[in-house]
């Protein structure tokens, strides 16, 4: 049997992971090649330039040095499930960091049973916020709820405030997938709520083609448009918005259409346009000055091109990577400073409040926010600013934006419930959020 | 398509079945005490999953000479159909849903099957496209599919048949083993009957199968089901015991294309090539990226490695071909023949 000697010979290979004292691993399922590269590459860029800035600068955390190792996924679902299946019995794992809607449904229930955090930044599943069903599912900062009610709130503002939007016309250009109609229905609950009028239009993916959908949005003459696109579909609708005559800079682009891979292709067309973030860009901030000294300077970064430090994806992966090692010092100060196991991250991540004073700390004023994760709202209330594009660079145009968190929250729980019942999940309460395994080092998933 | 010769002997010869109930024998009394959880789940469930899915295509590609690129599809429909017959009739048996499933994806089969009876060759296999974009459109467009789910991906139930719980990577493992070699050994036998010499028939020569009294018409549609029900249920299994998730996007055009690799590596007209082929691409992959990473990962970032991989498979792939045109089915008949003191033939 070919087979059985193959696989043989690969879980030898398996073995030969070394083990070291006082280590706390990141297993990253990155994506450096396929369609979503240009993500891929400065998201897990900047998450290993801060871990390697923590190793280099403080020597680790309390002495405790971090690793990661990668696994190439292409974005694809059944290679992040094959990487997770090779790394998970990597010991001292402390979080799982996907980068991809797809890959992290897949490991919901993996991780749950070998309990190790599972951190969505920005995306995910927007229910997996409420810690009573998902212990162990982080969406944090921004979910697609938050995202929507904040970029309400920011429209609100450049009309004149939340009342002045009663009459006005919003219109959605969604991406024809999961993810572009993921937020319907909030956006129709928040038209109902001020009184504006949403119309929502599909572009079917990949997207590259979106003449008649432009020209529906200028018979429809809205206010604004926002764009809840993904890839190429970003900067065909900025070129072509700007075809039909609509302005840029009354297009509002969502998480996902934030970066710089979405607006220099559509060159001219995208001045003006302006899209929403939890960090801002740029390289003036302290940390990633230090990063540049550190470990640029050092020859360990992680950019193949210095040109892109500080760029929007980049810098998503440092604050993920603040994020997460601030998650195991806080988890540190309660276990003792060694090697902690998956759920005592866990503990670490439900008590991860960084404030602004914190955020300054870590050299990271003005880069995001602060965060506030709590046993049962995994997402930290996470504030968002906006960026307008000048044709070279992202520009802050907004202060630090509150998504509308109390409207929201309802609508969470009913979800998350629904799941807890289809799942037959007991809710969890605070005094199970206490409870914490210390002797779960290797994964035991079934 | 490479013409084999029209197989006469009985459908059962005894020695021919010795190898596979061997292989089974193996596969459930040895293989699930020494295997480990990345064994099962990482690489045996998604190698069973798609070789039943090029096992089906074969029924249609290798022996009726009808090309399919919408296999994928096929599978899509198997695995949303499976989820929403488990969840919308109360009490049905999982294993009902699977069969239902199946003929779910036989209807549809049968339905993009019709332009065969005017088109072929290219052709076919372009009209076979549709199948792959609407499918993947409609189970998109319409939330009901993926029971308005918001962000329209949906967990697996368990695997449950007759209270009994196949749970865990063996018990994933073991019920995806259990579905295919029943199914493998029904395709084994259908290749065997009047009905499989009617798809090779038409195969080799569709004129000359209409003067000898071969129903064309019939027998390609019935090609095109019984393929088609066979990948509906290999992407029940992909979905329910190897993802566990189910998502229109991980079916596009890029797994019907694996699928029909497997096929022709693996070869034609072959019900072991599925296997072998199927073993190939899933497995080879990550033997080249683990030696990879094992060997090289400090020194490159693993996107380079990974670019250096493609190019080691494609090339290895073109290697295969070239040496053995007829796919690793060939090459391993070869070899048990040299292996074999005297041929056993009357």
């Amino acid at each position: 049997m070919k087979t059985t000697l193959l696989t043989a010979a690969l879980a030898a290979l398996l073995t030969l992971t070394t083990a070291h004292a006082a280590e706390q691993n990141f297993p990253l399922q990155s994506y450096r090649v396929g369609p979503y590269a240009a993500g891929g590459t400065g998201f897990f860029g900047g998450f290993i330039d801060y871990l390697n800035l923590i190793n280099i600068r403080d020597g680790g955390v309390n002495g405790v040095k971090l690793t990661w190792e990668e696994g190439e996924t292409q974005y694809e679902v059944e290679r992040g499930v094959e990487v997770y299946e090779r790394l998970k019995n990597t010991p001292g794992i402390a979080a799982w960091n996907p980068l991809s809607v797809g890959i992290a449904y897949a490991m919901i229930d993996r991780i749950s049973q070998d309990k190790v955090p599972l951190i969505t930044i920005n995306h995910g599943r927007t229910d997996s916020t409420d810690g009573r069903v998902f212990p162990y599912v982080f969406p944090l900062l921004l979910n697609p709820y938050s995202e929507t009610s904040a970029i309400i709130n920011y429209i609100g503002g450049k009309v004149g405030g939340l009342d002045k939007l009663a009459g006005k016309k919003i219109v959605v250009l969604y991406h024809g997938s999961p993810y572009g109609k993921e937020t319907i229905p909030i956006y129709e609950l928040l038209a109902k709520k001020y009184g504006f009028t949403v119309q929502q239009i599909e572009v079917p993916h990949p997207g590259n083609e979106q003449q008649s959908q432009w020209l529906t949005i200028r018979r429809a003459k809205p206010d604004y448009v926002v764009l809840r696109g993904w890839g190429v579909m970003n900067p065909v609708a900025l070129k072509t918005a700007q075809k039909v005559g609509f302005p840029a800079d009354h297009i509002v682009g969502n998480v996902w259409s934030n970066s710089e891979e979405d607006v220099i292709p559509a060159g001219e067309a995208a001045k003006g346009y302006v899209a929403i973030t939890t960090q801002a860009s740029g390289a003036q901030y302290p940390v990633l000055q230090e990063i540049v000294k550190t470990v640029y300077g050092a020859g360990k970064g992680n950019l193949a091109e210095e040109k892109r430090i500080g760029s929007v994806y980049h810098n998503l992966g440092i604050v993920n990577g603040i994020l997460n090692v601030e998650a195991v010092r806080v988890a540190q100060e309660k276990f003792g400073h060694r090697t902690l196991t998956g759920d005592e991250v866990r503990w670490g991540f439900e008590h991860l409040k960084l404030d602004p004073a914190r955020v300054e700390a870590l050299g990271a004023k003005d880069l995001f926010h602060s965060i506030d994760v709590t046993w049962d709202n995994h997402e930290g209330d996470g504030y968002v600013t906006f960026q307008q594009w000048d044709g070279k660079k992202w520009n802050v145009v907004s202060d630090w934006i509150a998504p509308d968190w109390k409207l929201l929250r309802p609508i969470i729980e009913k979800s998350a419930e629904a799941y807890a019942a289809e799942h037959n999940i007991k809710l969890r309460t605070a005094a199970d959020a206490e409870k914490v395994d210390a002797n779960t080092p290797v994964a035991t998933s079934k | 398509m490479s013409a084999r010769p029209l197989e006469t002997r009985s459908p059962w010869p005894a020695r021919a079945w010795l190898g596979p109930l061997a292989l089974l024998a193996a596969a459930y009394g040895v293989v699930p005490f020494i295997g480990s959880t990345y064994l099962f789940d990482a690489i045996l469930t998604p190698f069973l999953a798609l070789s039943l899915a090029a096992v089906g295509l074969n029924l249609l590609t290798g022996y009726a000479g009808q090309l399919s690129l919408g296999s994928a599809a096929f599978m899509a429909v198997g695995a949303f159909a499976a989820y929403n017959f488990n969840l919308r009739v109360p009490g049905l048996p999982l294993v009902v849903s699977i069969g239902l499933a199946g003929l779910s994806a036989a209807a549809l089969g049968l339905l993009f099957g019709l332009p065969s009876l005017r088109l072929r060759g290219f052709y076919l296999a372009v009209s076979t496209l549709a199948a792959q974009f609407f499918v993947q459109w409609a189970l998109t467009k319409f939330s009901w599919f993926s029971n308005d789910n918001p962000s329209g991906v949906i967990d697996a139930p368990p695997l449950t048949v007759f209270g009994f719980a196949f749970e865990g990577p063996i018990g994933r493992y073991l019920f995806a083993l259990t579905v295919v070699a029943a199914l493998t050994a029904l395709a084994a036998r259908l290749v065997g009957t009047q009905t499989g010499h009617n798809f090779i028939a038409i195969r080799d020569n569709e004129l000359a199968a209409r003067v000898i009294g071969v129903p064309v018409l019939r027998t390609k549609l019935l090609a095109f089901a019984i393929s088609s029900f066979f990948v509906g249920v290999a992407g029940v299994l992909w979905a329910f015991a190897y993802l566990r998730t189910v998502e229109p996007a991980g079916f596009n055009l890029d797994r019907s294309f694996q699928i029909v690799f497997i096929v022709i590596i693996g070869g034609l007209a072959s019900i072991r090539g599925a296997f072998f082929g199927a073993a190939l691409l899933v497995i080879f992959p990550l033997v080249l990226s683990r030696a990879g990473s094992f060997l090289l990962g400090g020194r490159f970032d693993s996107g380079a490695l990974e670019m250096s991989q493609r190019i080691v498979l494609g090339a290895l792939i073109i290697f295969f071909l070239i040496a053995e045109p007829d796919g690793l089915a060939a090459l391993w008949d070869r070899l048990a023949k040299r292996l074999s003191p005297k041929p056993n033939h009357p």
